[in-house]
């Protein structure tokens, strides 16, 4: 518990001495969803559908691309070869990772979730359940983001990862045409994606106050995908390499 | 690639892996760390084998480079090591004072030169207290006044009971080491203390020796 303690400490001072990733993690959700408020200014109605779904769907993107930059810079300049001989198990790591970077986003939802709700008139059934979703999303991001970063070997390949792990997400979770509206072999694929599930999630906490099973589902789901990719992307640390 | 290498290293020494590029240093080291692949034979470190569960928090290992985070303080970088390696972050001060880093402690690393990023490095490697020491090119691209100094500081480590295994490419700090291994194409090509290679050499200079070594122009 310690060593990973000191792991998300130290995540979150790199992340506190990068002013470019602090302005990103915080100033940019809640620019972006004001820019999308002003752009959807005569339409609130497309904007009270979708801009709760952003609020998830900046964290997934954001710590995607940081989780996975932060770690191929770890494996390239020797620091994660260096960590894997001192006592710290895989598991350490990967939680203390997991443990900054939630935190990060949960500052990240608040200012986006005050942002929309205050300033930009965001009507949301459950605000509580829109921020514990954009953490959730966030770790799920982390998790993608770190087994990403088993296939890059420099920082830009990571960002390369962006249009295969991200954009195929995005255009089949709903946001763009309802999912139930899709052919059936790209509603099935969907429904193997996480960001589709994750936006369904939204789209309940924005319409439903209560806690309704189908949530408690949709949420389960990105517990499971969540602990898959943090799975295998711990089998990506290996102690030994050639 | 390592071929028919068989190695004992005495504790509290330095022994000094030299050779030229490609020789097959940092592979020993790796090696002796526990982190690199083997195709066969064993590395055994502290009687148990390399990188074992019990020797994690025995042995310490500064790759090349440094393997600092240059996004963190000195003193930031130090103390994560201490906490990994379940050391009390009271010795971060002590570790930057014995690198002679104590003015610099809050100072970010990417503004470092390389002499103090070189130092940091090692801080991070003696705050774990650790019993042998890795270091794999510790002194590369530092002015001769820093590599003095800290090869002055390798000697009174060594002289507290440390272990110390030093990879160089550079001949004259092989008269630094109590022992020195000479590596050349993944083979030993020479192993003994200074004066046993210049007198295996017939010469006084160490670069001269390890020419005359490699070209066997000695029996």
């Amino acid at each position: 518990m310690k060593r990973t303690l000191a792991v998300a400490l130290r995540v979150a001072q790199q992340l506190s001495h990068d002013h470019r990733s602090m302005a990103l993690i915080v100033v940019m959700p809640a620019l972006l969803l004001s820019v999308f408020y002003w752009v959807y200014e005569s339409r609130p109605d497309i904007f009270n559908h979708i801009g709760p779904a952003l609020i998830g769907l900046f964290p997934f993107t954001i710590f995607f691309l940081i989780t996975s930059v932060t770690m191929v810079r770890e494996r390239t300049s020797g620091t994660l070869e260096r960590l894997m001989t001192t006592p710290i198990r895989r598991g350490e790591l990967i939680a203390g990772y997991t443990l900054a970077l939630s935190i990060a986003s949960f500052v990240q939802a608040v200012i986006t979730t005050a942002v929309g709700v205050w300033l930009l008139g965001l009507d949301l059934a459950q605000p509580w359940g829109v921020l514990f979703l954009a953490v959730v999303s966030s770790i799920v991001g982390t998790a993608l983001g770190l087994l990403a970063s088993a296939f890059a070997r420099t920082e830009f390949q990571a960002v390369q990862f962006m249009p295969l792990a991200i954009i195929p997400q995005f255009l089949l979770c709903g946001l763009l045409v309802p999912r139930d509206q899709m052919v059936a072999p790209l509603y099935w694929l969907s429904e193997m994606l996480p960001l589709s599930h994750l936006i369904d999630a939204f789209d309940i906490v924005t319409t439903e106050s209560d806690v309704s099973s189908e949530l408690l589902v949709k949420v389960g789901v990105q517990v499971i995908f969540a602990l898959g990719f943090l799975t295998l992307a711990s089998l990506t640390l290996p102690r030994k390499t050639a | 690639m390592l071929n028919g290498l068989s190695l004992m290293i005495d504790s509290g020494a330095i022994t000094g892996i030299i050779g030229p590029s490609g020789s097959g240093k940092s592979t020993l080291i790796r090696s002796i760390a526990g982190v690199q692949v083997t195709a066969g034979g064993s590395v055994n470190v502290l009687g148990t084998p390399a990188g074992s569960k019990s020797n994690r928090s025995r042995v310490a290992y500064l790759t090349q480079g440094g393997s600092i985070y240059p996004d963190l303080t000195a003193a930031q970088n130090v103390r994560h090591f201490a906490t990994l390696s379940r050391r009390p972050t009271a010795d971060v001060d002590e570790a930057l004072a014995r690198v002679d880093l104590s003015g610099q402690a809050h100072q970010l690393v990417s503004t470092m030169s390389g002499g103090q990023r070189a130092r940091v490095g090692l801080a991070s490697v003696l705050v774990t207290g650790a019993d042998v020491l890795l270091l794999d090119e510790p002194t590369v691209g530092l002015d001769p006044v820093l590599r003095a100094d800290l090869w002055s500081l390798f000697a009174r480590l060594a002289h507290e009971g440390k272990t110390l295994i030093v990879s160089s490419h550079v001949m004259d700090e092989a008269a630094q080491c109590d022992r020195v291994v000479l590596l050349r194409d993944g083979a030993i090509l020479a192993d003994g203390t200074p004066e046993q290679l210049r007198a295996q050499a017939g010469t006084s200079d160490l670069d001269e020796a390890f020419v005359r070594l490699a070209q066997g122009s000695v029996s």
